[in-house]
């Protein structure tokens, strides 16, 4: 079976709602938002995927160095405890940029109020 | 009702049954039944169905989403880890949270902006609906069916063990019938409520368990390290002290460490039944606070394996721990509290298998009611009103009915634990980079997450197979968890067919508008009006 209702759609109409949503991603204010959040969410991942990573190849390939004693317990204990920390701390400068985020969004679907006619 | 007979045969063939343990458990049962009830009464239409109105508030959901990821896998099972195989048991502990940033920091908002009620939403957003939901559709189905396997096994094998008398058939019977009746009349809003119940129980119990170890070593943390660093074993009857903290007891190889962490940190965000939570909040701003607040609760409870799975193996009986692993929790309250709290931790390890069998029930007949039945047999349309939620209370049964059935069959002897581990495996390899690629990525076309799921799919499945969990000495494939080859070939896969196939007008011509929704909320599923 093939797509026939969904293809039915005027291809016309889908290109003149396309130019509209268009023109507000490049708007100055849309692309401000964007630029916020890559330059936030990007580096956000890249450091918790590294810092948990190094947890596993330091256990892994690293055993002197993990098993090294640091107070009661040793590096490999502290480094994954410190792992949860890391999680929180991260999520919680996240909610501090994403606020920014919403300000940014919501000043530009004010200005906006309702860009689409088309209701799903 | 169908659990009342059950009762009838628990308590006559149950001599040696702790009382209090029975109690508990029925006052939970009791509890939930009548959660279920209300959520009957009050709601109706499909959005309050699937979605419990959208009206649940980001504290509520942050407790169910760590309700419905917790399993007694991570509750019994990393305590059993950890006080076997000590530091190598904690790892796992870390990962399940490390994890929930993924979903913090790229999923759970878009979804919640483009979606309605399942993942499919999204990939539905700007591809043909019903090649794309069909394949996901399936994904949901085959994720949610091997998670609950493995847990309506454990489940069978824990209720035989905690509450003696209690065969694994009847066990299994009595959890598949119960969740059938949350999710069957209470929809989403019974399911959420039994989740948040859940999340309570089990942490007041962990944290008890945790507060009575550390009572044993005078509340010393120095103490406390210098006893799990040096804990006596005796293996073949040679006495000798291992250093509990030390890495490498479980796991000789990195690369398959690798590996899982990659199948928890990619697939968490790609599991149907976590992200269909996100669909019962309000808006956007609310699933980002309850992904916050689920992550207080299941960091606070991971950190406390450390005392509870750790002095489990300072405190008990080696020999008795390993011989079942499964129960060192349980029988660590029981020897530091007795027999009332031996009880209570079994009532909450009762408590944690019903609840995410439930939220695994839902998931997948969602996904066949909208996704399948609406969506591609139904070309979006419903026949007669009211016809979505019909099927979908159908299929929960179906589904449940089962997943008792297979449990059952299998019995209580099959090692299971690896349909976890795939399920996190297809999670990642399938379901996540499509996911990623439709919001992402201008050029993604239906052919492509065809291709990404469809190899997403096959490979995690074909890699257990091949692997050692299933084939033991003379595994073709290395490794135990399969994430580090399927999720390159599924994330590969939707890449090349996307580029293979050509240009698709659709897709590319609203990838403008999905931006600016995804982005900022505009025109995203409201809640419901009280």
């Amino acid at each position: 079976m093939s797509d026939k209702d969904n293809e039915a759609i005027d291809d016309a109409e889908i290109d003149r709602q396309a130019e509209v949503w268009e023109k507000i991603i490049h708007r100055p204010e849309f692309e401000a938002l964007l630029a916020a959040k890559k330059r936030f969410i990007v580096p956000a991942c890249l450091f918790f995927l590294v810092y948990y990573f190094a947890l596993i190849v330091i256990v892994g390939w690293f055993p002197d160095l993990a098993k090294k004693q640091i107070g009661p317990a040793n590096i490999a204990y502290w480094f994954a405890l410190s792992q949860f920390f890391m999680a929180w701390i991260v999520a919680w400068v996240y909610t501090r940029a994403a606020a920014r985020f919403d300000r940014l969004a919501d000043d530009l679907l004010g200005e906006h109020a309702n860009p689409d006619t088309d209701k799903k | 009702m169908t659990f009342i007979p059950l009762l009838a045969d628990i308590v006559p063939d149950a001599p040696k049954q702790s009382p209090a343990a029975l109690a508990m458990f029925l006052a939970f049962v009791a509890a939930t039944l009548m959660i279920t009830w209300w959520s009957a009464r009050k709601s109706s239409g499909a959005s309050a169905y699937f979605a419990a109105g959208r009206r649940i508030t980001g504290w509520q959901n942050g407790l169910a989403v760590a309700g419905d990821y917790m399993s007694a896998a991570s509750f019994l099972g990393i305590a059993g880890m950890i006080a076997t195989s000590g530091y190598d048991g904690f790892m796992y502990s870390v990962g399940f949270l490390v994890a929930y940033l993924t979903v913090l920091l790229v999923v759970a908002e878009p979804l919640r902006n483009l979606g309605k009620y399942t993942m499919a939403d999204v990939l539905a957003y700007r591809l043909k609906e019903r090649p794309v939901r069909a394949m996901a559709s399936l994904s949901t189905l085959l994720v949610s069916i091997f998670y609950m396997i493995a847990q309506m096994v454990g489940a069978g094998v824990l209720v035989k063990e905690l509450l003696p008398g209690i065969g694994f058939n009847t066990a299994v019977i009595g959890v598949g019938a119960l969740m059938i009746v949350y999710v069957v009349f209470g929809g989403m809003l019974a399911t959420t409520w039994v989740q948040i119940i859940k999340a309570i129980l089990l942490m007041s119990g962990s944290l008890f368990l945790s507060v009575l170890v550390m009572k044993e070593f005078g509340f010393s943390f120095a103490k406390f390290f210098e006893s799990i660093s040096n804990i006596s074993v005796n293996k073949d009857g040679v006495e000798s002290t291992v250093n509990f903290l030390t890495p490498g007891m479980k796991f000789t190889d990195p690369l398959d460490q690798i590996s899982l962490g990659l199948a928890l940190v990619l697939g968490t965000a790609g599991l149907p039944h976590i992200l269909i939570r996100f669909y019962t909040v309000p808006d956007a701003k609310t699933a980002r606070v309850s992904v916050i607040w689920a992550m207080i609760i299941i960091g606070l409870f991971y950190i406390m394996t450390t005392f509870f799975g750790f002095g489990a193996a300072a405190l008990l009986d080696g020999d008795l721990v390993r011989s079942n692993p499964n129960m060192s929790a349980p029988l660590l309250a029981k020897v530091l509290a007795g027999d009332l709290f031996f009880a209570f931790i079994s009532a909450v390890a009762f408590a944690t298998i019903l609840a995410v069998v439930a939220g695994l029930t839902i998931s997948a007949s969602t996904s066949f009611a909208h996704d399948f039945f609406t969506n591609v047999i139904h070309h979006g349309k419903e026949h007669r009103p009211g016809e979505e939620v019909k099927v979908a209370r159908i299929t929960a049964f179906v589904v449940g009915a089962a997943s008792i059935a297979i449990a059952i069959l299998l019995g209580p002897k099959t090692n299971v634990a690896y349909l976890v581990g795939l399920a996190f495996a297809v999670a990642a390899s399938a379901n996540l980079p499509v996911i990623l690629m439709s919001v992402f990525w201008k050029r993604f076309t239906t052919a492509g997450a065809v291709w990404g799921l469809g190899v997403g799919l096959v490979a995690s499945i074909l890699f257990i197979l091949i692997g050692p969990n299933v084939m033991g000495e003379n595994a073709i494939f290395p490794l135990q968890n399969p994430g580090i080859a399927s999720i390159p070939l599924g994330l590969l896969a939707a890449w090349l067919g996307s580029l293979a196939s050509p240009h698709e007008h659709g897709s590319e011509a609203k990838f403008a508008e999905m931006k600016v929704r995804a982005h900022t909320g505009h025109g995203a599923e409201q809640a419901e009006p009280h």
